[in-house]
């Protein structure tokens, strides 16, 4: 082909494109849909915030479903579905009525029926639902917009419950969903929060599609904490499931993601070093460490020897080799977490500083006879994963013989479930975090149930402190009940039932050019969240 | 030839069943219990419970194994124990990623193994046979992750040439689907060049002391024409052999790679599931891989016929 030939095609093409070029230029252009995209944590596995407590599975719940009662910064319950409520003077009945315009994403409107079917099932499975329907003797819907709950005995906790921020939240769900069997995971995902689930774009291990809710009704207030108007200003959000985490910080740097939720602290300076990242703590009230003792077996099931760990552990090792800079941990007493209306520091202090001598005498006066203490490290968690050498050291110092056995998490949560003894493929002790909002009472916090068997693993056993418990959750005067949450607290560390090893915060990280709005809470939320760049 | 094929294919059903068992065993007898995660951290021992029976878990070992076959006879992979989706649905989903990785990666190794190879046989002992075996030294011992962050810091975060990480399908357009292949690519194919370079350089040189190059050689033949059409034709065989042996690790080996760059593929299937401890999951996708195995060495054994017609079957 010549030269000449080869120019003439190139022209005529050119010649053919300009009346598409002019029809482009003269349309009007479509308003751009905006998208947010984020990593998260994890990549969204179980859709049901119901049949599984995984945190993922909770923010995904945050999503697309609403609650009656939802806590603000304050620590406050505060009404979010419900428009008003009333409660008898015996403190017997409780009526709710909902607010008007609610919605399901499917356009049905959300009824009375629907949030007591959804209570019913979420008190299936959840502590602090069991523990709030153990009181009730009927629910019942009054009229469309409105049911009662009549309890057996007055309980102070009702609205708490009804306000858990955490997993289980008590998220509301149409009827028919909610009448699925507890003991299996819901098929449909509709509920009546400022997203919807897009469930015929969700990519396990890939993607996971949350479109705006045209018809939400948010309330009228400010957004605060998990209360107050949820208004989405983005059309879609999109999650990118990015399990590795240089290649997730890499691709915030690069602008190809707008939001990283939970950025390791080791890779925490690079974000910092960049001038379009913004580090936020949006959970000021942080996690806590646990490091749990199995009750049923030696060493731990002498209470002297309990208390000779809790008086060899301390918090600021823990938190130096995990976390590592002091702006993103504190060295807390409190058991229910510092700056929250529970927050004590009587018998919390035993844990601000090491004291290895009260640990070899009390271990002596127990009769310690060296029995090793097996103690699982789970080695693929990052904010876990230097717990357990930290804690071997620190025991070994207070005069225990420890067997540490290295294992990845998932292990550890399955072995961490038997009962058998160490020998046998049982375990001593281990350690974990709890998200703060878990843990504010003691309650909704599994660690402090000493109802033997039923327990949370390691299984305590302490016919007071159940007592105590149960005062508490029936006490209605909220003096009365910090007293007895400090009671708790004191009897907690005087048994042993844990010992919290210290407070830590996890600091998103956010393109300052891509996205602002992010509110505090005790889970990310995305509604508020605004992009900048369409 | 037609009955030797069907031989084979016969004789993977055993291969199968046997790899199918080790693995129903292998899974419910190592420690992990799905139940335990899938109710989640702040789960009761009751609601571990409770998800147990669901699944069917404390069911007798055989009870199980009875269940599963059954399904699997009828092409039922089952469910996955997280994503209440169909096991099938979620291999299919992420076979795409995972060929075009596989493929990309393959095309750059022919492309660049084989003439180092033939031309480091051809100049053997001189510096750019040296430089070929430095290279392929060096394309073993480079860990894939460690090359993969070093090849996003320079082309993507540094010189934004290209994204950091993720998939497109080809349905999406063409450039965003080689765009975001192009390091993923690379990064895989360097242990492969490596591995294929030295095999067929061995190979060619091996051939090259044959008395027909000498004849060639003797005859006049250009070079190239004694390099492509004698030596690396007579060498193809065991080049061939490494080829697909290349190509079946790759298949099973992409897990890395897809992590460092974000590419939704099998092998991430793979590694979520057994850290999910998802057994159906892990049995289905185990399963896939050794027939894909089988047919894989079913295709090489069938390819050395076409290389050299002294091979009959």
């Amino acid at each position: 082909m010549t030269w000449g030939r080869s120019i003439a095609r190139s022209l005529l093409a050119a010649a053919a494109a300009v009346p598409m070029i002019a029809g482009l230029a003269a349309a009007t252009p479509a308003a751009a849909e905006t998208t947010l995209r984020v990593v998260m944590h994890s990549d969204l596995k179980i859709v049901d915030p119901i049949w599984t407590t995984a945190y993922i599975t909770r923010n995904h719940g945050y999503m697309i479903y609403d609650t009656l009662f939802a806590m603000n910064e304050k620590l406050e319950v505060t009404p979010q579905m419900v428009d008003t409520w009333k409660v008898s003077d015996d403190k017997l009945t409780y009526t709710f009525t909902l607010r008007d315009g609610l919605m399901w994403h499917d356009g049905q409107p959300v009824t009375a029926e629907d949030c007591i079917a959804s209570i019913k099932r979420w008190a299936a499975k959840d502590s602090m639902g069991q523990k709030l329907l153990s009181f009730v003797s009927e629910m019942k819907a009054v009229d469309a917009k409105t049911f009662s709950m009549q309890l057996k005995s007055p309980y102070g906790l009702v609205l708490l419950s009804l306000a858990k921020p955490s997993s289980n939240v008590p998220f509301m769900m149409p009827k028919r969903i909610a009448e699925t069997s507890p003991n299996d995971q819901i098929s449909e995902y509709v509920g009546s929060g400022p997203f919807v689930f897009e469930k015929d774009q969700w990519k396990p291990g890939d993607k996971t599609v949350y479109t705006k809710f045209k018809e939400y009704k948010p309330r009228s207030e400010a957004p605060s904490w998990a209360a107050g108007g949820k208004i989405a200003k983005v059309d879609r959000v999109e999650w990118i499931a990015m399990p590795d985490h240089q290649t997730a910080v890499n691709a915030l740097v690069a602008g190809e993601i707008d939001i990283l939720e939970a950025p390791p602290h080791d890779l925490l300076p690079i974000l910092a070093g960049s001038d379009d990242v913004l580090l936020h703590n949006n959970n000021p009230l942080g996690n806590q460490y646990m490091f749990r003792m199995n009750w049923l077996h030696p060493p731990f099931n002498n209470q002297k020897v309990r208390q000779a760990a809790i008086a060899a552990l301390s918090q600021e090792p823990f938190l130096q080799a995990v976390i590592g800079n002091p702006e993103y941990y504190k060295v807390c007493p409190a058991m229910f977490v510092c700056d929250t209306p529970f927050a004590f520091s009587e018998g919390g202090d035993k844990l601000v500083k090491s004291d290895f001598e009260k640990s070899k005498a009390l271990l002596k006066e127990a009769g310690y006879d060296g029995t090793p203490v097996t103690l699982m490290h789970s080695t693929d968690l990052q904010v876990l994963t230097n717990l357990a050498p930290v804690a071997a050291d620190l025991l070994r110092k207070g005069g225990f013989t420890v067997d540490m056995q290295s294992m990845d998490w998932q292990t550890l949560v399955s072995r961490r479930a038997k009962k058998e003894k160490p020998a046998e493929g049982g375990w001593n002790a281990f350690l974990t975090s709890w998200v703060a909002a878990d843990i504010l009472n003691p309650i909704s916090a599994a660690g402090y149930n000493t109802d033997c068997q039923k327990s949370w693993f390691g299984w305590p056993c302490d016919e007071e402190m159940e007592k105590l418990r149960e005062a508490f959750a029936t006490e209605t005067d909220a003096a009365k009940q910090k007293d007895l949450a400090k009671q708790v607290q004191i009897r907690a560390m005087e048994i042993g039932t844990h010992a919290h090893v210290g407070q830590w915060y996890q600091p998103t990280a956010i393109r300052k050019d891509k996205a602002e709005g992010m509110l505090n809470g005790p889970a990310p939320f995305f509604w508020n969240v605004s992009k900048k760049d369409g | 030839m037609t009955a030797f094929i069907a031989r084979r294919l016969l004789a993977t059903i055993p291969v199968l069943v046997l790899v199918a068992l080790f693995v129903f065993l292998m899974l419910r007898l190592t420690p992990g219990d799905p139940a335990a995660i899938i109710a989640g951290d702040n789960a009761s021992p009751a609601q571990i419970e409770d998800i147990r029976e669901r699944l069917g878990l404390n069911d007798p070992l055989p009870t199980q194994l009875v269940i599963w076959s059954g399904r699997l006879l009828q092409g039922d992979f089952g469910e996955s124990f997280f994503f209440k989706k169909q096991v099938s649905e979620l291999i299919l989903q992420r076979v795409e990623p995972t060929l075009a990785l596989a493929v990309s990666t393959m095309i750059i190794t022919l492309l660049v193994a084989i003439p180092l190879g033939v031309i480091a046989a051809w100049r053997q002992g001189g510096w750019i046979d040296r430089v070929v075996m430095g290279f392929s030294v060096a394309g073993f011992s480079i860990p894939v992750f460690v090359l993969g962050y070093l090849l996003i810091y320079i082309f993507a975060v540094e010189l934004k040439w290209l994204p950091v990480q993720g998939y497109r399908s080809i349905t999406a357009g063409l450039w965003p689907f080689l765009q975001r292949l192009i390091l993923p690519s690379l990064t895989l194919s360097v242990i492969y060049i490596a591995l294929i370079a030295r095999i067929t350089r061995a190979s060619v040189i091996d051939v090259l002391g044959e008395d027909y190059i000498r004849t060639a050689k003797a005859k006049g033949l250009p070079n190239r024409t004694i390099l492509i059409r004698h030596a690396l034709r007579n060498a193809a065989v065991p080049i061939v052999t490494i080829v697909g042996i290349g190509v079946a690790l790759l298949i099973g080996g992409v897990v890395v790679t897809e992590s460092v760059y974000n590419i939704p593929g099998l092998g991430r299937l793979t590694v979520d599931a057994v850290l999910g401890r998802d057994f159906p999951t892990i049995q289905a996708v185990i399963l896939v891989f050794s027939f894909l195995y089988v047919l894989i060495n079913l295709l090489i054994d069938l390819s050395y016929t076409l290389l050299d017609p002294r091979i009959r079957y």
